[in-house]
């Protein structure tokens, strides 16, 4: 028997989040003080962090199990910044929603150790444990507050519903194994690369894809499998779906990413199907959202229209797609997490949503609040020279370069259609008078003016001085075969 | 020889028995007798392992989980199954229907493979655990797959405290 060489350092942040969120769960015994488990919960995510940026890239580890490589450490980096600023938004706020202010903390830690597993998961086992451990704690999150009753009704459709999903995605991964013979991305790369046509079972893997995309496809809401997402998004607390929101669909397209690079060297039938699958995700996203009078349902379907503009780039196929969706990705992690932040700021202690009329008059109010909401909302319906235009052009050009010049149309098209609900809520805050009701929320404290504050100066960041992040992204992109 | 045609046909008689009985707590009932025999069928074959998940999962887990959905909708008694006054034509609902075609295709197929002798060569597997399925199965779990085995442990672990969390007053 040979034993097995453990390469401890590649899954360090994965170490570090579970063993901090073990010893929330005893300091939890015997802390009065919650918010400590919180700071606690923070150094721990950055604590993580840190380690991804003492590590470099390496080769396969766990018997190729798992692959720190460019696209898993920043996709790593990613989820843990959205970990970490939706632990600071949480401090503050929590003992609105529970009790259990401790596991709340230890479910996000796990949340997002299964997130970061799932995007250095180079094997179908260890994608599938990973996206199990993220759904499972997000099902119980969203459920967290328990004296309402939207969300408990929301851990349970999102339950049920994702297990639906999990089921999809294990028989198009046991559909691949049967036309390949092995779980092994690395593997189903070299396998098909030669015999292309002489696969044992060669029709299966199609379908095995196409099963996969389904389940991934629930997991990152794209349409037609989008249907828990505004119900969820709505009941689940927001701090909850603040982190919910950007995490799942940074680890989850990661992880997309990395199976279609493996697949890439065959006939790519599934490309179209993802384009069709963009298409539907970003004009029905858009449509729905423009209908929305609450905020949070506003964001919600707002994401699955990303999730559609980020689809755009994978249907693309080649290196500028895929480094399009990642810095796609980043953008998006922060402008998200910051709208839903100054969404916190503005609601009530005992509200779980917002209304766009509570947002009239922001400006005369909170002129900070309402400046930085009104960044967050340029930057997602992508007005330079923010983030989000840059996040669109990369991923549009990747579809024209791959000669879907169609495609970038409607993209651009649906980008406009975005714009009038994103331009409605500063309108809402600049021009309009004040709601006869606008009673004050309490005021944000800093924790959640650091959390908008950092958003905000990244998504500007992001924008004006991309060297840095595009060097990671094209050096991570650049070590997948695509083609 | 001899104790696989003792438990071969007490596992046929415990799959009538679960299809006949007019009590659903019996049919469960029945459903335990064929699982422990399917057990102890696959220790026959040397597949340990396999024989004590058959024992955990199926005949712990699962026949418990039925007995729960049946106390839950009240276990009476079913009258259809052999009710005289209908004509065999007439007892054929669609689910019996469905259940006769599986049953049918599941014969055809296993006849299918030992008629062409595809069946036969799966036989030798089992000597290839040179040490018993246990000992393969282990030693593959803690060396390639260790990872998501570890990873595995971390989904209980969301499980438990996730069960916790819900299932406490607030």
């Amino acid at each position: 028997m040979t034993f097995p060489t453990l390469n401890l350092p590649v899954i360090s942040p994965q170490i570090v989040l579970v063993v901090a969120a073990l010893v929330i769960l005893i300091a939890d015994l015997v802390i009065v003080q919650k918010r400590i488990l919180g700071w606690i919960s923070l150094v721990a995510a950055l604590g993580a962090l840190a380690t991804v940026f003492t590590y470099r890239p390496a080769s396969p580890a766990f018997q190729n199990m798992a692959l720190a490589d460019g696209l898993g450490l920043f996709t790593t980096a990613a989820v843990l910044i959205a970990a970490a600023l939706a632990l600071l938004l949480s401090v503050e706020r929590v003992a609105d929603f529970t009790r259990h202010a401790g596991a709340y903390y230890a479910l996000i830690l796990l949340a997002t150790a299964g997130m970061t597993a799932l995007t250095i998961a180079s094997d179908f086992m260890t994608i599938f444990v990973a996206i199990e451990i993220l759904s499972l704690a997000l099902y119980v999150l969203s459920g967290f507050n328990r004296r309402d009753a939207r969300s408990s009704e929301a851990a349970l459709k999102y339950f049920l519903l994702g297990a639906f999903a999990s089921g999809f995605l294990l028989y198009g991964i046991a559909l691949i194994y049967g036309a390949t013979g092995t779980t092994n991305l690395a593997a189903i790369a070299q396998g098909i690369a030669p015999l292309s046509v002489s696969l044992p079972f060669a029709p299966l893997l199609p379908l095995g894809v196409g099963l996969l995309l389904v389940g991934l496809g629930f997991k990152v809401a794209l349409v037609p499998f989008h249907m828990w997402t505004p119900d969820v998004y709505q009941g689940a607390p927001t701090p909850v779906t603040a982190f919910m929101s950007v995490g799942t669909k940074t680890a989850s397209f990661a992880a997309l990413i990395r199976v279609l690079a493996a697949l890439g060297s065959h006939d790519r039938p599934w490309l179209l199907a993802l384009a069709g699958l963009a298409v539907l995700t970003m004009t029905l996203g858009n449509l729905a959202a423009l209908r929305q009078t609450s905020l949070k349902r506003m964001l919600a379907y707002s994401s699955i229209a990303h999730a559609g503009y980020i689809v755009t780039g994978l249907a693309a196929g080649n290196p500028r797609g895929a480094e399009g969706a990642l810095y796609y990705l980043l953008a998006y992690t922060f402008m998200n997490l910051g709208a839903f932040a100054v969404l916190l700021a503005v609601q009530r202690r005992e509200e779980n949503d917002v209304s766009v009329e509570r947002l009239h008059g922001l400006a005369a109010r909170q002129p900070v609040l309402a400046v930085l909401m009104a960044l967050f909302m340029f930057s997602l319906a992508g007005i330079p020279p923010l983030a989000g235009f840059f996040a669109k052009l990369y991923v549009f050009s990747g579809a024209v370069e791959a000669g879907l010049a169609w495609l970038a149309i409607v993209g651009v098209i649906n980008s406009a259609i975005g714009a009038y609900y994103y331009l409605r809520v500063t309108v809402a805050m600049f021009m309009s008078e004040p709601a006869a009701d606008a009673a004050e929320a309490p005021k944000p404290g800093w924790p959640v003016m650091a959390t908008i504050a950092i958003a905000a100066l990244a998504t500007l960041l992001l924008g004006i001085w991309q060297f840095p992040w595009m060097q990671s992204i094209i050096q991570a992109v650049s070590t997948l075969a695509l083609r | 020889m001899f104790l696989f045609i003792v438990f071969a046909l007490i596992a046929i008689v415990a799959g009538l028995g679960v299809i006949l009985s007019r009590k659903p707590v019996y049919s469960a009932l029945f459903l335990l007798v064929n699982f422990a025999t399917l057990a102890a069928l696959y220790i026959m074959l040397q597949a340990q392992f396999l024989a004590a998940v058959q024992i955990i999962v199926y005949a712990g887990a699962i026949v418990v989980l039925i007995l729960f959905v049946i106390m839950l909708i009240g276990g009476g008694e079913l009258r259809d199954i052999r009710d005289p006054n209908k004509t065999l034509l007439r007892r054929l609902t669609a689910p019996r229907v469905t259940g006769a075609v599986l049953a049918l295709l599941l014969l055809a197929a296993i006849g299918y493979g030992l008629i062409t002798g595809t069946l036969n060569s799966a036989s030798g597997s089992a000597a290839a655990f040179n040490n018993g399925s246990v000992q393969a199965i282990a030693s593959v779990l803690y060396t390639d797959y260790v990872l998501p085995f570890e990873l595995a442990s971390v989904l209980l672990l969301v499980g438990m405290i996730g069960a916790v969390v819900l299932a406490k007053n607030e």
